[in-house]
C-alpha cells in the first residue's frame, strides 16, 4: 500500500520534473556512458560511437535517424494511440479484479487518480518527445522519463491478465506466486512479505508485458532480451519468423552461445476448419498439434549438465537427457492414450527414444509445471511430464531439429549449426517449445508460437591453442554472411555487461548498438549486430566476431540458487537420496518448489523424509506425494519449501532397492539405473533488487523504498540425474546357474523327497538261487510257490 | 541316494566312516595342504586375460608428454609442503584451479582410540583437496578417481606431481565420458576414509568431516599412486583391500596389459613374473608370491589407499613406484603414459567392472587362481570337521552298553544343558572382555604401570588372552562334574561351531579362513580329555590364534626377504596387534572382532575339552 502511494508520488514528481526541464533536453549533449541508462531496464538505446565505422557517409546519416524514428513510432505511436484502449482494458480489468479480490477497491480508486495524473503528464511528455525526435540520446533525464513511462505503464496494466506474448518465465512465475499465495492462505500464515512480493512480481511482469506490447508487431524479446533498433515492422502477415543468437562470455574463459528461432503463426489449430497450408510453420509439428489436441508442448534434448556455479544461469534450463512435457486441450478424453501416441510420433520426428516414455516414467506434477502460453487451464490431469535421463543426444537429433527451421541450415544463423563443432563442446541442449500466444493486445484470438532453442557452451581448455579468445569461426567453423531471408528479424547479441570500458575483453568488430535488459534478475548490457542490415557485415561481407580476453579470470557473481543431489550409503540394499538446495542470498528467504520423480524400483520410505536448513527442521508448506506402483508408475514428490537466507536446505529420503525380474534388467545392468533430475522451480530475488547501494547512478528519491520492479524472477534449476546400482544377478553365467539349479533339484530335492515319501518295510531276505530255480519249476507245474 | 535310504548300506557307510575316521582325516588334511601348494604350480593355474570387452579390443595411443613438467610440479609441491609443514592446501587449490578443475576441500579430524606409535599420531586433523575434471557433455553420473597421498617427509611428491600433470593434460582432451576426480589426501588412509565417507555421506567409524561440496556421481574405478622417485625401475600393483576384499581382476589385467605395451617392469607383491615354472626355484618363487598375497589378504587391512574404496564397491588398486638397483629405469613420462592409457580404457567402460573374477589368488601377475580352484583346498580341511562331527554324533546316538546291568543305568545320563552352556558362555564372555577391555582400560593401565597407552592396550590384550585359558576352572564350579557324554556333546558343538565359523570366513576372506583352518582343524580333530595333558596343552597353545599371528609375522618377514631377529619380531608382533585394533577402530576392519569374539572363544572350547574332568 505504502509502496503504491510512493510510486504515485514519485511519478508525479518526475512528470513535473520532466516537464520543467523539457527545454533543456534539446540542448543536452549526448553522453557516451551506458551507466546513465542503466536505470531504464527494458529500453532501447541507440548509441553512436564517436569513432564512425568504415563508410561514414551512409551509416552515420541513416542509422540514428532510422533508429529514432522507429523508436518513436513504436513507442510514441503506441502510447498516443493505444491510450484509450488501455484505459478501457484497465477498466475491464478493474471490474474483474474487483470481483475477484474484494480487498482492493480503495486502492484501485487511488490508483485511478494517480494514473490520470500520470497520463496527463505523459501526454505532455510525448509531445515533447516528438519534438526532439532526432536527437534523442540516452541521458539522465531520458532515463528517468523512460523509467517513468515504464512505471506508468506497469501501473496501468498491473492487474491485467497475462494474455499477450510474454516471456515464459513470467507466466510461470505468476503461477508459482499464485500457488504460493493459495498455499499461504490455506495455512493462514500469510505474511506481509508474500503479498509484497507478489505485488512486485506482477509489476515486473507488467513491465515485460509492456515492453512486448511496444514491439508487438516487430520483435518481442527472446530469452528476456529486448530488441534493439527494430527494423520496420513488416506488413501484418499470417506468420512471422525471427532468429537470434546470444553470446555470453563466461568468466571461466568458456563461452555460451544461445540460439533462438521463433515462428509465430496466426492459425487456429483447434478451430473447425483444418489447417492445411503451411508456410513457415513446420507441417510435421502442426499436424501433431492438431491430431493430438496439444495445447503446449515442450521438449528438450540435452547432452551434459549445466554448471550453475561456473556458468551462472542458463537462458533456458533443461535437464540432462530428454525432457518432454505437454499440456493437452481440455477436450481430450483419453489423456494417457493420447500421450502414448504422441510420444511415439515425436520419437519418430526427432529420431529420439521418446517411445520409451511410458507410465513408469510419466508423472503429473501438480504445481511445478504450469502452462507458459495463454489459457487458464490449470487442471493438471491434462499435463504429462516425463524425462529420459539416459537419452544420448547427437547429430541424428540435430538434423530433424534443423529441418523444422524455415531456412533449414542454408541461410541465416542456422548455418552455424554444424554438428562437428556443436558436439565438440561441453554442453549441448536443443529444445522445441510450442505454445499459444496472443495475436494482438486485446487477445481476441491466439497464435501458435514455435520456439526452437539451441544452447551450447564451448570450453576454453579443450579447444586447444590455449589462447583466450573466441570468434564465431573458432566456435562454429563458419561465419555469418546473411540473415535468413524469411526472417523478419535476425540479430546477434553479445553480453558486454562486465565489460563496459572494454577492460575484460575486446570485441571486434565494434557495434554501435547497445541494448539493456533485465535477464534472470540481473541487468545486462548487450552489443547488437543486426544481420538484416548490410552494415553489420562490414567490407568483408561476413561477420566473424572476435572476443579477445585481456584480463585473467574475473569474479562471477555467485548464483543465488543452486542445487546438488547424490545417493548416500553403500551396499546394494538401502540408500538415501540427498538433495541440497543452496540459497546464497545474504538476507532474503524465498520459496522453491521441489519436484522429484523417482522410478518405482527405488522404494522410497516416505516416513524418512526430512527437510532441514541450518540444522533445524524446515517444514514444507505443501507436500504432494504420490506413491509408486510396481511396474506401473513412479513416485512423485512435490514440495513447497521456504529457503532461509544464506543457507543450505537438505532434503533426504531413504529408499530400498528392489530386485527386478530377470527380463526387466537392461542389457547393461551393471551400468546402473538412472533416476531423473529433480526440478526446482523458484522465485529468486533479483540481483538488481539485492543491490542496496544503488544510489550511484540514480536520483536519491528513486531509491528510498525497497520496492523495485524486478524484485524477483522465476528460475528453474535441474539437479544431476542419479545413477543407482540395483542388485544384479550374474547374467554371464546362465550355464552355471542352470547346472547348479538342476543339480540342486535332482540331488538335493530328489533324495529328500524320496526319503520323506518312501514307506519303509522290512523286506524278506531274498531267496537263494536253489529256491528260485525250484520256484520256476513249481510255476511250470502249477504248484503253489515256496 | 539309495545309499542313504537303504538302512543297511547306510549303516555300512557310517560304520566305515567311523572306523576309518582318523586315517580319512589325515588324508584330507594332507590333500588340502597339497592342493593349496599345487595352486602355485603353473600348469594348474590359468593365464590372466581381459574379460571386459570395452577395455579389451581397442588399444589407445597414449600421448602424455609432460613428465618433466610433472616432476617440476612435484618439486614445487615438495617445497610448499616443507614450507607449510603439512599439506599445502592453498597452493594445491590454486594449482588445480589453474589447470581448469573444479576444486574443493574437505576438513576432517579424528581422535584415535589410543596413540598410533608406528605413524606417531593421536589427534589427527587434516584437509583433503580434490579437483573434479568435468567430462564434457556428461551428466555427472559417473566418475573415476586418481588419488595420491600427501605423505609426511619427502615421500610421494612425484606422485602428486604426476597427478597434477595428468590433470592438466586430461583437461585439454575432449573424449572424457566420466568425470575424473584428482584427490590429494592427507594422513593417507584416515584422509581417504574421511573423503570416502564424505562422498557417500555415511559415517561408519565416527570420524568428523566437513561435507563435500562437489561430487561426480557414482565412482566406477579408482587408482592410487605412490611414487617417491623421479625414475622407477618397476611398478608394483597392490590389490589387497580392507577385509581381504580384492578389486575385479580386470583391473590387474589392465595394468599388466599396459605395462606390457609400454614396456615397464611390473610386479605384484614386489615379485616379477617368471617363466621357469618347471624349476624348483621358479616354483618356490610362485609359492612365495602367492603366500605373500595370502598373508596380506588374511591380515584384513588395506595395503594401500585403494583398500578403502572396495567397501563401496569401487574397483581400486594402488600403483607403487619401486626404485631399486636394477639398471633399466622408467621415467615419469612413461609412468604418466601408462596411467593415461589406463584412464582412457576405464573411461571407455560402459558398465562397472564385473566381467572378471572378484575372488582370486595371484601366484604371479600373469597367472591367477580363481575361487573354483582354491576352494577345494579349504573344503578338504573343512571336511575333517564334518567327519569328526559325524563320528561324535554316532558315538552319542549309540552309547556303548554299560557294565552295570541294573536296568536303570543302561542309558548314561544325558549331560545337563548347564554343563554345555557354561563353557560356551564363559568362553564368549572372555572374548567380549578381550574385545572391549584393552581400549577401555588403557588409562587405568597407564596409571598403574610404567607403559605408554599403546603398550598398555597391547599388553592388556595379551594378558586377557592368556588369562582366558584359566576359564576352564570356573565352569566346573558352576556345572559340577563333567561326564563322558558331556565333553562329547561339547566337542560336537565346538566342532560344528568351528566348521560354520571357518566356512563363513573362507567365503568372505579365503586366506584368513584357510590359515585359521590350517591351525585349528588338527587341534579340533584330536583334542579329547584322554590325550596326554601337558603335551597337548603345548600343542594347543602353539596352534592358538594368537601364536598363529606371531608365526605369520615371522613368515611374512621371511617371504619379504627382510628376516627379523626374535626380539624385533616380538616388537613387530606387538605393533601388529595394536595396528589390528586401530584398523578396526579407524576403518572397520573385521579381523580383530572376529578373532576376539568368535575364533578365540572357539579355541577356548577346545581348551575346555582338554581339561575336562
Amino acid at each position: 500500500m505504502a509502496a503504491r502511494r510512493c510510486l504515485g508520488l514519485w511519478f508525479f514528481l518526475i512528470t513535473l520534473c520532466v516537464v520543467s526541464t523539457g527545454a533543456d533536453v534539446l540542448h543536452t549533449t549526448p553522453v557516451t556512458g551506458t551507466e546513465s541508462s542503466a536505470a531504464g531496464t527494458e529500453t532501447v538505446v541507440a548509441r553512436e560511437l564517436p569513432e564512425a565505422p568504415s563508410d561514414p557517409g551512409e551509416h552515420t546519416a541513416a542509422e540514428p535517424t532510422r533508429e529514432g524514428e522507429q523508436n518513436d513510432r513504436t513507442r510514441g505511436g503506441e502510447q498516443t494511440l493505444g491510450q484509450p484502449t488501455r484505459e478501457e482494458e484497465q477498466e475491464q480489468e478493474k471490474t474483474r479484479e474487483g470481483e475477484q479480490t474484494p480487498a482492493q477497491p480503495t486502492r484501485e480508486e487511488e490508483e485511478e487518480e494517480e494514473e490520470q495524473e500520470q497520463t496527463r503528464g505523459e501526454e505532455e511528455f510525448t509531445r515533447e518527445e516528438e519534438e526532439e525526435e532526432l536527437t534523442r540520446e540516452e541521458e539522465e533525464l531520458t532515463t528517468e522519463e523512460e523509467e517513468l513511462t515504464r512505471e506508468e505503464e506497469e501501473q496501468t496494466r498491473e492487474e491485467e491478465e497475462l494474455t499477450t506474448e510474454e516471456e515464459e518465465l513470467t507466466t510461470e512465475e505468476e503461477e508459482l506466486t499464485r500457488e504460493e499465495e493459495e498455499q499461504t492462505r490455506e495455512e493462514e500464515e500469510e505474511q506481509q512479505t508474500t503479498a509484497q512480493q507478489e505485488e512486485q512480481t506482477k509489476r515486473w511482469e507488467a513491465t515485460e508485458l509492456e515492453e512486448e506490447h511496444v514491439h508487438d508487431a516487430a520483435v518481442p524479446p527472446l530469452a528476456g532480451d529486448p530488441p534493439a533498433a527494430d527494423p520496420p515492422s513488416p506488413p501484418p502477415s499470417k506468420d512471422d519468423f525471427q532468429e537470434e543468437l546470444v553470446i555470453r562470455p563466461l568468466h571461466s574463459g568458456d563461452i555460451y552461445a544461445s540460439f533462438q528461432f521463433r515462428t509465430v503463426w496466426d492459425a487456429d489449430f483447434m478451430g473447425d476448419q483444418k489447417v492445411s497450408h503451411y508456410r513457415l510453420f513446420p507441417k510435421s509439428l502442426g499436424q501433431v498439434i492438431t491430431k493430438f489436441s496439444v495445447r503446449e508442448l515442450h521438449i528438450s534434448f540435452t547432452q551434459g549438465y549445466w554448471r550453475t556455479m561456473q556458468w551462472g544461469q542458463p537462458y533456458l534450463p533443461s535437464p540432462p537427457g530428454a525432457e518432454l512435457w505437454v499440456w493437452f486441450q481440455d477436450t481430450v478424453t483419453d489423456v494417457d492414450g493420447t500421450w502414448k501416441e504422441l510420444t511415439n510420433v515425436l520419437s519418430g520426428i526427432f529420431c529420439a527414444s521418446l517411445n520409451f516414455i511410458d507410465s513408469t516414467n510419466t508423472v503429473q506434477p501438480s504445481a511445478s509445471f504450469k502452462p507458459l502460453g495463454i489459457g487458464n487451464v490449470t487442471d493438471h490431469s491434462f499435463l504429462r511430464y516425463a524425462t529420459l535421463p539416459r537419452e544420448i543426444v547427437c547429430t541424428e537429433n540435430l538434423t530433424p531439429w534443423k529441418k523444422l527451421l524455415p531456412c533449414g541450415s542454408k541461410a541465416g544463423l542456422s548455418v552455424l549449426l554444424k554438428s562437428e563443432k556443436l558436439f565438440h563442446s561441453t554442453f549441448h541442449s536443443q529444445a522445441v517449445h510450442v505454445r499459444p500466444v496472443c495475436q494482438d493486445p486485446q487477445c481476441r484470438t491466439t497464435s501458435m508460437e514455435l520456439r526452437q532453442t539451441l544452447n551450447v557452451v564451448f570450453d576454453l581448455h579443450t579447444s586447444g591453442q590455449g589462447k583466450r579468445e573466441w570468434s564465431l569461426f573458432k566456435m562454429f567453423s563458419r561465419t555469418l554472411t546473411e540473415a535468413c531471408p524469411l526472417a523478419s528479424s535476425s540479430k546477434v547479441y553479445v553480453d558486454v555487461t562486465d565489460n563496459p570500458q572494454g577492460e575484460q575483453f575486446e570485441l571486434s568488430p565494434a557495434t554501435p548498438l547497445l541494448t539493456q535488459a533485465v535477464v534472470l534478475g540481473d541487468r545486462r548490457t548487450y552489443s547488437v549486430y543486426d544481420l538484416t542490415q548490410q552494415a553489420s557485415f562490414g567490407s568483408s561481407r561476413s561477420l566473424n566476431m572476435l572476443l579477445r580476453w585481456k584480463a585473467a579470470d574475473g569474479e562471477m557473481l555467485r548464483p543465488l540458487l543452486h542445487s546438488e543431489r547424490y545417493v548416500a550409503g553403500y551396499g546394494l540394499q538401502a540408500g538415501e537420496i540427498h538433495t541440497l538446495i543452496y540459497n546464497h542470498h545474504p538476507y532474503r528467504a524465498f520459496p522453491v518448489l521441489l519436484l522429484s520423480a523417482v522410478p518405482w524400483y527405488l522404494r522410497l520410505y516416505i516416513h524418512t523424509l526430512t527437510v532441514s536448513s541450518k540444522g533445524k527442521d524446515n517444514r514444507p508448506s505443501y507436500i504432494h506425494y504420490q506413491p509408486s506402483k510396481d511396474r506401473e508408475r513412479p513416485h512423485l514428490l512435490e514440495m513447497l519449501l521456504q529457503l532461509p537466507p544464506n543457507s543450505v536446505t537438505e532434503v533426504t529420503v531413504e529408499f530400498e532397492r528392489a530386485l527386478l525380474k530377470w527380463t526387466e534388467y537392461t542389457p547393461d545392468p551393471n551400468h546402473g539405473f538412472y533416476v531423473g533430475s529433480s526440478v526446482i522451480s523458484a522465485l529468486v530475488p533479483s540481483v538488481v533488487a539485492m543491490d542496496t547501494n544503488s544510489t550511484l547512478d540514480r536520483p536519491l528519491f528513486s531509491s528510498f523504498f525497497p520496492c523495485k520492479e524486478e524484485a524477483s524472477y522465476f528460475m528453474r534449476v535441474y539437479t544431476e540425474p542419479l545413477l543407482v546400482n540395483l542388485p544384479t544377478p550374474d547374467f554371464s553365467m546362465p550355464y552355471n546357474v542352470i547346472c547348479l539349479t538342476c543339480t540342486v533339484v535332482a540331488v538335493g530335492y530328489g533324495s529328500l523327497y524320496n526319503l520323506l515319501t518312501r514307506t519303509f518295510q522290512v523286506d524278506e531276505p531274498s531267496p537263494g538261487l536253489a529256491k528260485r530255480i525250484a520256484n520256476v519249476i513249481r510255476r511250470f507245474r502249477g504248484v503253489p510257490l515256496l | 541316494m539309495g545309499l542313504l535310504s537303504d538302512p543297511n548300506r547306510r549303516r555300512a557307510l557310517i560304520g566305515m566312516l567311523t572306523r576309518l575316521n582318523a586315517p580319512i582325516c589325515m588324508i584330507c588334511y594332507m590333500a588340502g595342504v597339497a592342493w593349496f601348494m599345487g595352486l602355485a604350480f603353473e600348469p594348474f593355474t590359468l593365464r590372466t586375460y581381459m574379460s571386459e570387452n570395452a577395455m579389451g579390443s581397442t588399444m589407445v595411443e597414449e600421448r602424455f608428454p609432460a613428465g618433466e613438467r610433472a616432476l617440476a610440479t612435484g618439486r614445487e609441491f615438495a617445497a610448499h609442503k616443507k614450507k607449510t609443514g603439512g599439506m599445502p592446501v592453498d597452493w594445491l587449490v590454486r594449482t588445480m584451479q589453474a589447470r581448469g578443475l573444479e576444486v574443493y576441500t574437505q576438513r576432517f579430524s579424528r581422535k584415535l582410540p589410543f596413540p598410533d606409535e608406528d605413524k606417531e599420531r593421536y589427534m589427527v586433523k587434516g584437509t583433503n583437496v580434490y579437483g573434479i575434471l568435468r567430462a564434457p557433455r556428461a551428466p555427472r553420473t559417473e566418475a573415476l578417481v586418481l588419488s595420491a597421498p600427501c605423505s609426511p617427509g619427502n615421500e610421494n611428491n612425484q606422485a602428486v606431481g604426476i597427478l597434477l600433470g595428468l590433470a592438466q593434460y586430461f583437461r585439454s582432451q575432449i573424449y572424457w565420458a566420466k568425470d575424473i576426480i584428482f584427490l590429494v589426501n592427507e594422513h593417507d588412509l584416515i584422509g581417504m576414509q574421511a573423503w570416502l565417507e564424505g562422498y557417500h555421506h555415511t559415517n561408519t567409524t565416527g570420524m568428523d568431516w566437513s561435507p563435500l561440496q562437489g561430487r561426480g556421481g557414482s565412482i566406477q574405478a579408482a587408482l592410487s599412486l605412490e611414487l617417491s622417485s623421479d625414475v622407477v625401475t618397476s611398478l608394483d600393483l597392490v590389490l589387497e583391500g580392507l577385509n581381504g576384499q580384492l578389486p575385479n581382476l580386470d583391473l590387474a589385467n589392465l595394468f599388466y596389459a599396459f605395462c606390457q605395451k609400454i614396456g615397464v617392469l611390473c610386479t605384484t607383491q614386489g615379485k616379477l613374473p617368471r617363466n621357469d615354472w618347471d624349476t624348483t626355484s621358479g616354483y618356490s618363487h610362485a609359492v612365495q608370491t602367492m603366500m605373500l598375497m595370502v598373508l596380506k589378504q588374511a591380515s584384513s587391512r588395506p595395503w594401500g589407499d585403494h583398500g578403502l574404496f572396495l567397501r563401496y564397491h569401487i574397483e581400486a588398486a594402488s600403483i607403487k613406484g619401486v626404485n631399486s638397483f636394477r639398471p633399466y629405469k622408467t621415467d615419469a613420462t612413461t609412468v604418466g603414459r601408462l596411467l593415461e592409457g589406463m584412464y582412457r580404457k576405464l573411461n571407455n567402460l560402459l558398465e562397472r567392472l564385473h566381467q572378471s573374477y572378484f575372488f582370486y589368488l595371484m601366484p604371479s601377475l600373469t597367472r591367477f587362481v580363481s575361487i573354483g580352484y582354491y576352494m577345494p583346498a579349504f573344503g578338504l580341511l573343512a571336511l575333517i570337521l564334518l567327519l569328526r562331527a559325524l563320528d561324535l554324533w554316532v558315538q552319542l546316538s549309540s552309547p556303548p552298553t554299560r557294565t552295570t546291568e541294573d536296568g536303570v543305568e543302561v542309558v548314561p545320563a544325558s549331560p545337563g544343558v548347564l554343563s554345555i552352556l557354561t563353557p560356551l558362555v564363559i568362553s564368549h564372555l572372555t572374548g567380549v572382555a578381550l574385545y572391549t577391555l584393552p581400549v577401555l582400560s588403557q588409562e587405568l593401565a597407564v596409571e598403574h604401570f610404567p607403559v605408554s597407552e599403546t603398550e598398555a592396550v597391547v599388553l592388556t590384550a595379551i594378558a586377557i588372552y592368556t588369562g582366558g585359558t584359566r576359564s576352564h576352572d570356573t565352569h566346573r564350579l558352576l556345572a559340577g562334574e563333567g561326564t563322558e557324554q558331556g565333553w562329547k556333546v561339547l566337542k560336537l558343538v565346538a566342532v560344528l561351531y568351528l566348521a560354520v565359523l571357518l566356512g563363513c570366513t573362507a567365503l568372505i576372506n579365503f586366506s584368513l579362513g584357510f590359515i585359521l583352518a590350517l591351525t585349528l582343524v588338527p587341534l579340533a580333530a584330536f583334542i579329547t580329555p584322554h590325550v596326554p595333558k601337558t603335551l597337548s596343552a603345548v600343542v594347543m597353545v602353539i596352534l592358538s590364534p594368537g601364536l598363529t599371528l606371531l608365526f605369520a609375522v615371522f613368515f611374512f618377514q621371511e617371504l619379504q626377504e627382510t628376516p627379523v631377529t626374535l626380539q624385533e619380531g616380538w616388537m613387530l608382533y606387538l605393533s601388529v596387534i595394536s595396528q589390528g585394533i586401530l584398523d578396526h577402530a579407524l576403518y572397520g576392519s573385521l579381523l580383530y572382532p572376529l578373532a576376539a569374539l568368535l575364533v578365540y572363544p572357539c579355541w577356548l572350547l577346545f581348551w575346555n575339552i582338554l581339561f575336562w574332568k
